[in-house]
């Protein structure tokens, strides 16, 4: 007896979702970040417009002075949807956690001077406020903004800075013998201490800022790229000669994290200025008045730790923005 | 002149490398089956690091390429940004 094999080709009948096929003008198989992305935003058949603003629908592409053809072109670099999201987040906190584990058996923090211990309390611990309010002011751009392909990114920075207040709240336990007073202490100083007040102002009339891709450009650009740039570029590095090169350490997931965020932010930069001049014009209004603000409010910090040299520093997370925004197409 | 070729799994992350497999090789020839797809191109194709990443997203291994590769013909040079596949 004979077997003839033979092979039969199925041809699926669509290769995506038909609203896909229709923006990209073929049935082509489309990625797991373009499924969970592209015009997913609700745009029709909203029946009343919301009571608490009665100029806008509820959601609305005025609610920024940015213009957009499309505003799915404010895709994420890193094309992160839910899973793949989590996914990478919770690979940086295993390491995270293994370099906790490794500075307590090692008790890497014994040869930390008392000096300098007390100066990293005071200027990191407070920061956690600043990530508190950065969660905040992406939570009001996920609400009002426009496009998945923005605010699905801009949902994932909530979580992100949630957790990097509790990685600096982690910190500070750390340094402090797993004594929560520390944190206390740090709220205190956030509230009260006059060095932090220049911070607080920024950060607390940032939550407030109506026009939500200025909220965009404040945050997770302008002063981003000071204070992060400052703390923990610079100023965790100050304690090298006092054992205190342990604190970079603890950053790592910082500054892993700050790679791929700058990225994604300084994307979504290039894409709107590239729209349109008008568009350049106010980003790049947005991106002065708030960095010079940031250096400003990060000024009495950076000369609490590094005293004379403090305003170096300060300048110098200045330049990298402005050859970041150079690179995005900014003057 | 002779074809080089280069078949991977029909998945979602082996589609970024055929999309970049396809921008920078402009003679490359596309043939799609049920779970695979093979490529073909005339003496040289190559698969560079910096285009895949940014199709995919993130930081890529040029030896990352194993996991989607079903079968190649040609000479193999490969390194750290590049997996070229040529006749010597």
């Amino acid at each position: 007896m004979q077997l003839d094999l033979k092979t039969m080709d199925f041809k699926p009948k669509r290769q995506t979702f038909s609203h896909l096929a229709r923006r990209f003008g073929e049935d082509r198989a489309a990625s797991r970040y373009e499924e969970a992305t592209y015009d997913i935003q609700a745009d029709v058949h909203f029946h009343y417009r919301p009571t608490w603003a009665p100029e806008f629908e509820i959601f609305d592409t005025a609610r920024t002075q940015i213009k957009m053809d499309d505003w799915y072109k404010l895709t994420d670099p890193r094309q992160y949807y839910y899973a793949v999201y989590n996914i990478n987040r919770s690979k940086m906190n295993e390491a995270a956690e293994r370099n906790f584990d490794f500075i307590e058996n090692a008790n890497l923090l014994a040869n930390t001077s008392p000096d300098w211990m007390t100066k990293l309390k005071t200027f990191l611990v407070p920061l956690r406020h600043y990530e508190w309010g950065a969660n905040t002011v992406n939570a009001g751009i996920t609400a009002y903004g426009y496009g998945t392909a923005l605010t699905q990114a801009t949902c994932f920075a909530m979580g992100d800075r949630l957790g990097l207040a509790q990685l600096l709240s982690r910190i500070g336990l750390a340094l402090n013998n797993n004594d929560p007073e520390v944190l206390d202490a740090g709220r205190e100083a956030w509230v009260n201490d006059d060095m932090w007040q220049g911070l607080r102002k920024l950060v607390e009339d940032t939550m407030v800022i109506e026009d939500w891709f200025e909220a965009f450009v404040a945050q997770n650009v302008a002063m981003d790229a000071i204070v992060h740039g400052v703390a923990y570029d610079s100023l965790v590095h100050e304690g090298a000669a006092e054992g205190g090169s342990v604190a970079v350490m603890m950053c790592e997931f910082i500054n892993d994290w700050r790679k791929e965020y700058t990225r994604w932010a300084d994307s979504i930069i290039k894409t709107a200025a590239a729209e349109s001049d008008d568009n350049k014009t106010v980003l790049q209004g947005w991106v002065n008045t708030y960095a010079e603000r940031a250096e400003q409010a990060m000024r009495p910090v950076a000369e609490y730790v590094a005293a004379s040299h403090g305003d170096d520093i300060v300048q110098a997370a200045r330049t990298n923005l402005d050859g970041r925004m150079a690179k995005a197409g900014l003057s | 002149m002779s074809n080089v070729s280069i078949t991977l799994q029909n998945t979602d992350e082996a589609r970024s490398i055929i999309n970049a497999i396809v921008s920078d090789n402009p003679k490359a020839e596309i043939q799609q089956f049920p779970a695979m797809v093979k490529i073909d191109c005339p003496d040289r194709l190559s698969i560079n690091r910096e285009t895949v990443e940014a199709n995919i997203g993130r930081d890529w291994d040029v030896q990352e390429i194993h996991l989607s590769l079903i079968s190649l013909s040609g000479n193999i040079d490969e390194d750290d940004d590049a997996f070229v596949l040529a006749w010597n």
